[in-house]
Formats: structure tokens, C-alpha cells, sequence
């Protein structure tokens, strides 16, 4: 009897912990999501889809950055590299899909979305695992340099690609097949982005906070101290490196389809620090900060250009503003709505 | 005779032109509170980092339970049962109390490659890890961020993480640097309590903490161990008064 008590005791006070608005906002996040397309077109601005589906596509590579940069404190400047061979896996699969030929000489060229998207996953985590485990033998500065330079080697390498059009980079003619799925409507590919995205980050909400996730953010804190309790780091920040460089690997298939064209500037360093500017304007460490800072990044991008070629004149200031005064990224300012770390 | 738990022989440690640890042997026995003492810059604490795996020796042989355990890293000393805790405090400042602890007892309970469970939930975990709160007196303080502690507590908190590790042998790197006298009774307290289930090695500055605590005495002069024997052994030690205590002619 009394047993039974004390279970009882302890689920209402753990109760208050469990809130809930996880559940309600992603509820009304769906709901939203949902209605966006609709209400795009009713004040008749389509156009808003498309920008909506690079949004959601930036939100998940940042998301994935997010993971080694805010919560394992693995401040890589490279990124964009697995970004930019998830493009590339479609594009090349493709490529060789309309050539008929085989890539390296037996694997056959694919249109199908189902094996394109998890191949870009699997090769970019493959790379992953190869530059992280050099990279990660550093840390600090070296940490950031070396990572630029493996990410700049493979921004090269694809310059030189000359058989997948070197710096002029591919076109993917038409969009991935999908069932049957009218893929080139933008509509559609919303919903498909949108779908994807909400399971990529309802799993990383649970990644975060899982045993791994612990182990995760107690290395940002004290990789010494995890030392000391047994833990051996260099694995777990590994294992954390593959696992965003799958993300970004996502992304970049995700935008290798929507755009139709992937291009070395995919890989560009400059995309590696658009990344980390919508991490930082958005808040490190926190869910949803790449998904603010992404919004916040590519809607200026997008409003500010339609003004003046020369928009980072006027993005410079307004980021500085959100560095200064809201410590802690634009998550911060909606107190409650993410994890925060301090 | 059975072999000590810890047995280090010959160690020696250079930095440059510095020898930090000079031809060091030391035997810790099963059971026993072995304190090391000496003036700063003795080479104490370089000399805990080589035996906890942080700093690897020139030369010399680290022997742990029977096993010569000198290439072997930090984390793999740890699972063996060699636990450490930090002159300076190494916690973890965005996690609450209990998560520091819940964290070494997820460690020490095999691997973390869980990716989908909440580790908050895991209720075995952590009651085991608030029974280790409990040890320490920290059992009040579970849900509080640590960056919010006292310095005393931080230092509890650091006892508490390595008692988690279930070690067979704790090296205890200045315990009570910097805690006020009545802290600095209660660390006294809780440390007679632990030498009776866990071998532990103490350096420590404070002498009476050190006389109350040790059931053998280790001094190190400039890296060189010059004596090792029992409080009154040490405190009569001719050598030592002139070396460290500070009452030679010298």
C-alpha cells in the first residue's frame, strides 16, 4: 500500500517538470505549418512556400551544427563540407540516373527519393567519421582550424570535379520521385520538408536529453571531469560529429532538391559561417535556436535583396544588435520555450 | 605478503629542464589513508595526475590491484576503480547537483550510446546517485544548478562524484583548500567515515587534518619522497623538520 503511494508521490512530482508544452507547441507548429501554403496564396504570395522550404532546410543543417557546437562545445568550422556532399550524392546519383552510367563503375544512378536521401545521410556520415576522427585529435583553435582546411580540401576537390561539372556544379533536372507525388509542385515539397523536419527534431529533442545527450553537454563543460568519472570523450565527441554531419547531409539533399542544382558553394566556408550565425542569432545550446536564426538569416536575406545587392551592409548591425542585447540568442527573449543553458 | 593496492616505483617526470617527480617510489596498502604532504611545488599534484592518467611518466611503473596500469588512460583507470577528485573543481556548472552525480553512476554502468531514452528518468540511476548526495550531506542541494553552490559544497560535490565511480582507491587532491573551519570539521568528519570502506591517498596542506586523518605519512621535497612512516614518525623526522616544517636550523 504504501508502495503504491510513494509511486503516486513520485509521478505528481515529477509532474511539473514534464510541461506541457513540448507537445502543445509542436502540436500547434503542425497545425500552423499547415496552413502556411494556404494562407500563402491567399495574399497572394507564393513565392513565400519556397522561401518557407529553405527555412526548414537551413533550420535542420543549423540544428545539426548546433548539435557539436552548443551542446558538445566542438566549435567546427567546416559543416557546410557534409551539407555540401548530401547535395552532391543526389546530384551525382542523378546524374549518373539520366547518364546510364554507373558511378565508379558499378553503382547505378538512382532518381528514387527513398535511397537517394538515406545514401546522402550514410556518405556524409562516412565523411564525417573520417575528418572528425583526425580533427577531433585537436581541440580549441587547432579544432576550428582544421576543420576549415578539411572542409575547403573538399570544396576544391569538387572545383576540379570536371565530370560533375567542376565549379559550374550539376543540375538536377527533375526533383526525386516519391510515390506518386507531384514533387515538382513547391506545395508539395513543403509538406514532404516540413514532415521530415518536425521527426528530425522531435528526434533531436530526445537525442539531447538522453543518456548520450548528458554525456554530450558534460563534455562542453568538462571533458576533464568526464575523464575522471570513466568516460572516454573522444568516442562520444566522435559519435556526436557523425551524427551532425548526417544531419547536414540531410539538408543538403533536402536543398539539392528543391533548388534542382548543387554547386561547390555548398561547401564554401561562407556557408560554414552562415550556419554558425543562425546558431548564435538564434542561441547555441538551445532546440529551436537554429530554427529562429535560420528564419531570421534567410528572411533577411531574402527581403533584404529585393532592396540592395549590398544586404550584409545592413545584416551586419542588425546582428550585432541581437548579439548585444539578448544574450543568449533570440531563444532567450521566449523564455520557457527551450531548453536554456544558463 | 599480499601486493599494496597502489605500488609506484621509480617515477620520474620531467617538464624542460624541471623534474617534477624524481625517482618516486610509493606503496599505498589496501585499506589505508595515506597522506602526502609537502611544501608547494613539491610536485604533489603532477604527481596524482600521473597516477589518475593525465600526465604520463618519463619513466617509472604504475602498478593498481596487481596490474601495471602506466599506458593505460584516464577513463580505463577509472572503470578499474581508481577514482580522483580535483584541487580545483572540475563539475559540471549548467547541471544540477544530482545530474553530476546521476552522470558517474551512468558511467560507471556501462556505456552511454542510448539515444532516445530520457536520462532523467532512468529512477535507478538516480536514487543511487542521491544516495551518494546523501553520503556528503548533499542530499538537500540534488536540484540545485550547480554553479549556484558554495565552494564548500563544490568540494563535497567532488567527493561525492568520485565515491559514484564505486572506487576501490580515491585520490583526494586537496579536499579542503579553501573551506572555512567549520567545513573544513565537517570534510574531517565525513573522510574518517570514508577510510574505513575505501583506500584513499590525501594530499592535503592542512596538518591537522592530515595528522587526524592518516594512518601513514608520505613527504615530497622537490619530486623526491624523503620520508614515509606514521604522524609521530613524521612529526620527530629531522629531515622533514628541516625540509618542510620549518623548525631545522637550515
Amino acid at each position: 500500500m504504501l508502495k503504491v503511494d510513494e509511486t503516486f508521490a513520485t509521478q505528481v512530482g515529477a509532474s511539473p517538470q514534464r510541461s506541457w508544452w513540448p507537445l502543445a507547441g509542436t502540436i500547434i507548429f503542425i497545425l500552423c505549418a499547415a496552413a502556411f501554403p494556404a494562407f500563402a496564396k491567399a495574399i497572394g504570395d507564393p513565392s513565400l512556400i519556397g522561401l518557407a522550404v529553405r527555412i526548414t532546410i537551413y533550420a535542420i543543417a543549423a540544428a545539426s551544427l548546433n548539435l557539436i557546437l552548443g551542446y558538445g562545445g566542438m566549435i567546427s568550422f567546416g559543416h557546410a563540407a557534409y551539407f555540401g556532399i548530401g547535395g552532391y550524392v543526389v546530384g551525382i546519383l542523378y546524374h549518373h540516373f539520366v547518364d546510364g552510367s554507373p558511378f565508379l563503375g558499378f553503382i547505378p544512378g538512382t532518381n528514387e527519393f527513398l535511397i537517394t536521401i538515406p545514401a546522402a545521410i550514410v556518405v556524409s556520415g562516412l565523411f564525417a567519421f573520417v575528418l572528425g576522427a583526425l580533427s577531433l585529435r585537436t581541440s580549441g583553435v587547432p579544432f576550428i582550424m582544421i576543420t576549415l582546411a578539411f572542409a575547403q580540401m573538399l570544396f576544391f576537390l569538387f572545383i576540379s570535379l570536371k565530370a560533375y561539372g567542376g565549379d559550374d556544379g550539376l543540375i538536377v533536372r527533375r526533383r526525386n520521385v516519391l510515390f506518386d507525388l507531384d514533387m515538382r509542385d513547391d506545395t508539395t515539397f513543403y509538406f514532404l520538408t516540413v514532415a521530415i523536419a518536425v521527426i528530425y527534431f522531435v528526434g533531436f529533442a530526445r537525442l539531447v536529453r538522453s543518456p548520450f545527450g548528458m554525456v554530450l553537454g558534460g563534455i562542453r563543460q568538462s571533458e576533464r571531469r568526464m575523464a575522471a568519472i570513466g568516460v572516454s570523450t573522444y568516442r562520444y565527441k566522435l559519435t556526436a560529429f557523425v551524427i551532425a554531419g548526417m544531419g547536414a547531409g540531410l539538408a543538403g539533399a533536402l536543398m539539392a532538391n528543391y533548388s534542382k542544382f548543387v554547386s561547390p558553394d555548398m561547401l564554401h566556408w561562407t556557408k560554414s559561417g552562415d550556419l554558425m550565425i543562425m546558431i548564435i542569432i538564434g542561441g547555441t545550446g538551445t532546440l529551436l535556436g537554429p530554427v529562429f536564426g535560420a528564419a531570421v538569416l534567410i528572411g533577411l536575406e531574402t527581403f533584404l535583396t529585393s532592396w540592395t545587392e549590398h544586404w550584409k551592409f545592413i545584416l551586419g548591425p542588425i546582428l550585432i544588435v541581437i548579439v548585444l542585447f539578448s544574450s543568449g540568442g533570440l531563444t532567450s527573449l521566449f523564455s520557457g520555450w527551450s531548453r536554456k543553458r544558463e | 605478503m599480499s601486493e599494496p593496492l597502489l605500488k609506484v616505483d621509480s617515477l620520474t617526470k620531467r617538464f624542460g629542464g624541471l623534474v617534477a617527480t624524481n625517482n618516486l617510489s610509493l606503496d599505498v596498502l589496501e585499506g589505508e589513508l595515506h597522506a602526502l604532504i609537502g611544501p608547494n611545488g613539491a610536485g604533489k599534484t603532477t604527481f596524482i595526475a600521473q597516477i589518475a592518467g593525465e600526465l604520463h611518466q618519463d619513466s617509472g611503473s604504475i602498478r593498481f590491484d596487481g596490474t601495471e596500469v602506466s599506458g593505460w588512460q584516464t577513463p580505463a583507470r577509472v572503470q578499474r576503480g581508481l577514482a580522483r577528485s580535483f584541487q580545483i573543481t572540475q563539475l559540471l556548472p549548467d547541471y544540477t547537483t544530482l545530474d553530476n552525480v546521476a552522470l558517474a553512476v551512468q558511467a560507471r554502468r556501462g556505456h552511454s550510446y542510448q539515444f532516445f531514452i530520457d536520462a532523467r528518468n532512468r529512477t535507478d540511476i538516480r536514487d543511487e546517485g542521491g544516495q551518494h548526495l546523501d553520503r556528503v550531506g548533499l542530499g538537500g542541494r540534488a536540484d540545485i544548478a550547480v554553479s549556484e553552490l558554495s565552494h564548500g559544497e563544490q568540494k563535497q560535490l567532488e567527493l561525492a562524484i568520485a565515491l559514484a565511480t564505486k572506487p576501490r582507491m580515491m585520490l583526494l587532491d586537496e579536499p579542503m583548500a579553501g573551506l572555512g573551519t567549520a567545513e573544513c570539521a565537517r570534510m574531517i568528519d565525513l573522510l574518517k567515515v570514508l577510510k574505513t570502506e575505501v583506500t584513499i591517498l590525501l594530499v592535503e596542506h592542512d596538518m591537522d587534518a592530515v595528522f587526524a586523518l592518516a594512518d601513514r605519512i608520505s613527504v615530497l621535497v622537490n619530486g623526491e619522497r624523503i620520508a614515509t612512516g606514521s604522524a609521530d614518525e613524521i612529526r620527530a623526522n629531522e629531515a622533514v623538520r628541516i625540509a618542510y616544517l620549518g623548525e631545522g636550523d637550515a
